[in-house]
């Protein structure tokens, strides 16, 4: 498949357009090139190439709308699509919450695109397998893992002139090095939008260091303890907060950011005052395309937690109208402010200790409270007065990110964290928290 | 790892520009017509010849077509009515030892044989760090064949307009039995999925599945205390018969304190009881902590059965394929070697079945072209299989495949996936409300909650939707704020009673998670309500801020 270029796209947005005889048109083209290459046992066991592109079209008779959905490009195609949809608009009833399309917007360009990203062919995926491979071999364990590259285009326009254009790469990598008994495993993850700044030797060396680490675990007792989070141990579990910050959500009475009486928490403090939380569409690290895709809407840099305090709540256009306020585009990412200290920095300034690698399997046990559940893995050290003493087997916890937030000592140097179940990238500091709270041992290496 | 992808659905790939919608699915009479097999059998043909040209010693090819329809409702609006349509080729081969895959949204045959040759390429590549060349069990070509899920009635026929009515209907329901708010969804799902490959098979399959979750939210504005109870209907592969209500597909819970469904669903009254008991949860006593006996009802036990012993029993998990990703296994080869690795008490008996009526695994042929069958996972509690793909078949000493490959979609590859994995219903005669008799001390969990589990499946902690205190042979008030945690051995030979098989039915998974690049799939587990003795009881009540 052909990927679009401005002109390409910007011609077929105005085409579609042309066809629409309904009251306003919107549409969209995504298109992709996804490559990738998976590995275990110390041998690759798949890779892959995959090509798509896909056309939205979306139009309006008043408040009645309708979508159409298909992956052809062809001038017949085109039209088709446009009258699927008018067709499902006319059999629509009127929305009550309908909102019309967006005015035209400004969108300011971000720096999403990297060529040395974009360049990426099979031969450079296999060889970040080879090693990683060849390097779990050579300290005599046994490598799994995954490297998936990206070359994007997104195109949104609608007939009150709205026409953005963005070309995007991206690259992720995770490696688990395990022994060869079972008893020592490692990981590593990392991302970025320009292969520049990927070194698959350096990663898969820190996924090797804690596979050896973490030989033969002790247990320890569960209980509330001193913890060092590293960024990857975080990122889902606030991340899952970062996901309920719905302003209807709280104004309605069903969130954690209601209070009691009917209002919602907007200016509360919640969290300690060294928590700072935004999201900015152009930050260099975490780069996204500088619209929400689903209204439209142009990014902006936007507080979510500034000194602890609840800074902004996203609003829907709809929302924002009913209440007065401006609607907030979705975020694309989350940056979180952090301290100069390094992750071991932060270990030698802990008397008595737990060191958190990973995190798995996180969900929600009760949204009142945003309490989560979830597993260490991949690593999990005691320290004792400012070193690691020994690795000790995994804990399930039961907490909530607010208590976390609440409870921080102190913050790292923040890093770039991919995202898994959360949809977006994410800048993280490593963390160490205080009164933690472990509720029960797993024998899972 | 049971995902939350449909929320990315919701919220990503089909929420862009999203509106409600009434009438009739787009363009209906379009998407009742599935491609043309000589269409078909021309593209993969194309792609068959181009990998073997480039020196491919196997190729198999997926033409797909995707048809879905997510209806979305809130209270008494429509908020989304979304229809995708996904169509394309992806071509798996075997080059030098090794696996290739492409995948291309072009379909003319020159873009399909170049993707063939793509994946030859790539294979090629792979095969220079190959340990062990690609060992595939031997497959015999079927010819042309065809196989469809035996439906009475297509969700694509039915009127978007009566579906979106439906929905709104048990909304309605469910805020006037005393919900603040209600959401009601319907997940509609068709693959129309061509295989073929070198072996000389020709597989057109239609394949449908369907999913009504409901959950009901009640508000105490006075005290900002919340509580939701989601739907009790499982997720099935039938046609939209399946709300086609039958008085005979309604049973009563222990205690008759809900309503549950087999055959057909009920997603009104359903709803109706979601409001009424997602109010009643707002004044539920908070759990004591400590050890109880469990009566779990099928509702609940799906999920604990899915993630305690479908996953651990896959073999590429076990194998390590998995590491990095879902994890690994505590079933580890050895156990099943020694031929009496008690993974369960006496009484416990795991099938998987790919031929179960009704159920979300339900195929002619899995995504490597091999027939659909059934066998044994764990027999009187011993483990004594797993489950297997054509490549991993020759690992556990097996001359076939279990059929348990496939691939999302058109563009992502095959791998090892998790069949219908059930429990086999209880041999002696035995219902629920006798089950409850013999509790001292216990709790009878309804519908599922929140549930996690560690990446080699030891330690594992579940909630549930309802909870009711059992005390002395009796089911008495509800209860709030339950979790229980255990051990996957200890709590399965902690098993001490199975209800027969007048109580066994399904429930499922719509979304479950594996794999990188990660795919969802969807699978069922049946059984009866299950009794597990002394597990143990956590409070989940926290207080923040």
């Amino acid at each position: 498949m052909k990927q679009l270029n401005q002109e390409e796209a910007k011609r077929i947005c105005d085409r579609v357009i042309g066809f629409s005889k309904a009251d306003e048109c919107s549409v969209s083209i995504d298109g992709k090139r996804e490559g990738n290459v998976r590995f275990a046992r110390n041998s690759i066991s798949t890779a892959g190439l995959n090509e798509d592109m896909q056309l939205t079209v979306r139009v309006a008779f008043g408040k009645k709308a309708g979508i159409a959905r298909l992956n052809e490009f062809d001038d017949k195609s085109l039209e088709k699509a446009v009258r699927r949809a008018e067709e499902l608009a006319r059999l629509a009833p009127e929305n009550p919450e309908f909102m019309p399309a967006v005015g035209k917007q400004e969108y300011k360009a971000t720096p999403t695109f990297a060529r040395a990203t974009a360049d990426i062919d099979p031969e450079y995926r296999a060889q970040v397998a080879a090693y990683s491979i060849e390097a779990a071999k050579k300290a005599g364990l046994v490598a799994a893992g995954f490297f998936n590259d990206g070359k994007r285009f997104e195109a949104i326009a609608n007939s009150n002139g709205v026409f953005g254009f963005q070309e995007s790469t991206d690259l992720a990598y995770t490696c688990t090095v395990r022994t060869e008994d079972g008893r020592g495993s490692g990981w590593v993850t990392r991302s970025a939008t320009d292969a520049r700044r990927f070194d698959a030797r350096e990663a898969a060396g820190v996924a090797i260091e804690k596979a050896l680490r973490s030989v033969d675990a002790k247990a320890l007792e569960p209980g509330r303890y001193t913890v060092i989070l590293e960024p990857a141990a975080t990122s889902e579990v606030l991340g899952n907060m970062f996901g309920s910050f719905e302003a209807r959500d709280a104004d309605e009475g069903r969130s954690f950011l209601t209070k009691a009486g009917g209002k919602n928490r907007l200016g509360d403090k919640l969290f300690d005052e060294q928590i700072n939380v935004w999201a900015d569409p152009w930050n260099p690290d975490v780069p996204v395309a500088p619209w929400d895709g689903q209204s439209g809407l142009a990014r902006q840099r936007t507080d979510i937690i500034k000194n602890g305090r609840i800074a902004s709540l996203d609003y829907s256009r709809y929302w924002a109208q009913k209440k007065g306020v401006a609607p907030t585009a979705g975020h694309g990412n989350m940056i979180m402010a952090g301290g100069s200290k390094s992750l071991e920095e932060l270990i030698a300034s802990t008397k008595k200790g737990v060191v958190v690698t990973r995190t798995w399997y996180i969900r929600m046990v009760d949204p009142q409270s945003l309490l989560l559940t979830g597993l260490t893995r991949d690593g999990t050290f005691y320290v004792e007065n400012g070193k690691i003493k020994y690795p000790i087997k995994n804990f399930r916890f039961n907490e909530s990110p607010v208590t976390i937030l609440n409870n921080v000592e102190e913050l790292g140097k923040p890093v770039v964290i991919g995202g898994d179940e959360v949809p977006y990238q994410m800048v993280l500091p490593p963390m160490k928290v205080r009164d933690f709270n472990f509720t029960s041992l797993s024998d899972a290496v | 790892m049971e995902r939350r992808s449909f929320l990315k659905i919701g919220a990503g790939t089909a929420g862009a520009m999203l509106v409600p919608v009434f009438g009739n699915a787009i363009a209906a009479e379009e998407l009742l017509n599935p491609m043309a097999l000589s269409f078909k059998k021309a593209l993969a043909d194309a792609a068959l010849n181009a990998a073997t040209q480039a020196g491919a010693s196997y190729c198999d090819v997926r033409i797909g077509r995707y048809l879905n329809q997510f209806i979305t409702t809130r209270d008494l609006n429509v908020e989304n009515i979304t229809n995708t349509e996904s169509t394309g080729i992806g071509v798996r081969v075997i080059a030098g030892g090794a696996y290739g895959f492409a995948a291309t949204n072009s379909m003319n045959p020159d873009a399909v044989a170049a993707a063939a040759r793509q994946a030859v390429a790539i294979a090629k590549a792979n095969a220079k760090l190959q340990t062990e060349p690609v060992q595939l069990a031997p497959v015999k070509g079927v010819g042309e064949v065809a196989w469809a899920t035996p439906i009475k009635k297509d969700w694509r026929a039915v009127p978007v307009k009566d579906k979106a009515e439906m929905l709104i209907a048990a909304n309605k329901a469910g805020l006037e039995a005393g919900a603040s708010f209600m959401t009601a969804n319907l997940f509609q799902i068709n693959q129309q999925k061509y295989f073929a490959s070198t072996d000389g098979s020709y597989i057109d399959q239609d394949i449908h599945r369907l999913w009504a979750p409901i959950n009901a939210t009640a508000v105490d504005k006075a005290t900002g205390k919340f509580r939701s109870r989601g739907g009790l209907g499982a997720p099935v592969s039938m046609g939209y018969e399946y709300f086609d209500v039958r008085a005979q597909d309604k049973v009563k819970a222990a205690g008759g304190v809900t309503t549950l469904y087999t055959k057909s669903y009920d997603v009104i009254e359903d709803a109706r009881l979601a409001g009424k008991q997602a109010r009643e949860k707002l004044s539920a006593k908070s759990v004591e902590p400590g050890k109880y006996d469990l009566v779990l009802a099928p509702e609940h036990l799906f999920l604990t059965i899915h993630e305690a012993v479908g996953h651990p029993t896959e073999l590429d998990r076990v194998l390590g394929f998995e590491a990095n990703y879902a994890g690994t296994s505590f079933a580890t080869l050895d156990k099943w070697q020694s031929k009496n690795f008690k993974f369960g008490s006496e009484r416990v008996n795991f099938i998987a079945d790919r031929t179960t009526p009704g159920s979300l695994g339900l195929i002619g042929y899995d995504d490597e072209g091999v027939r659909a069958k059934q066998w044994d996972i764990i027999r009187d509690g011993v483990l004594v299989n797993y489950q297997a793909t054509r490549d991993q078949a020759h690992i556990i000493g097996e001359k076939e495949s279990h059929g348990c490959s496939y691939a999302d979609s058109w563009s992502n590859v095959q791998f090892q996936r998790m069949p219908n994995v059930s429990l086999a219903a209880g041999k002696a005669r035995l219902t629920p409300d006798d089950m409850v008799k013999d509790v001292k001390k216990g709790i009878y969990i309804v519908g599922r909650g929140s549930y996690s589990i560690d990446q080699q499946r030891y330690n594992f902690q579940f909630g549930g939707t309802l909870f009711y205190e059992i005390r002395n042979g009796k089911i008495t008030n509800p209860l709030e704020d339950v979790a229980y945690q255990s051990n996957t051995q200890e709590f399965w030979n902690a098993c001490s009673a199975i209800c027969d098989e007048r109580d066994w039915r399904m429930g499922g998974s719509f979304f479950d998670g594996k794999g990188q690049p990660s795919q969802v799939s969807a699978v069922s587990h049946g059984s009866s309500t299950t009794r597990f003795n002394g597990i143990n009881v956590i409070n989940t009540a926290r207080k923040i801020g």
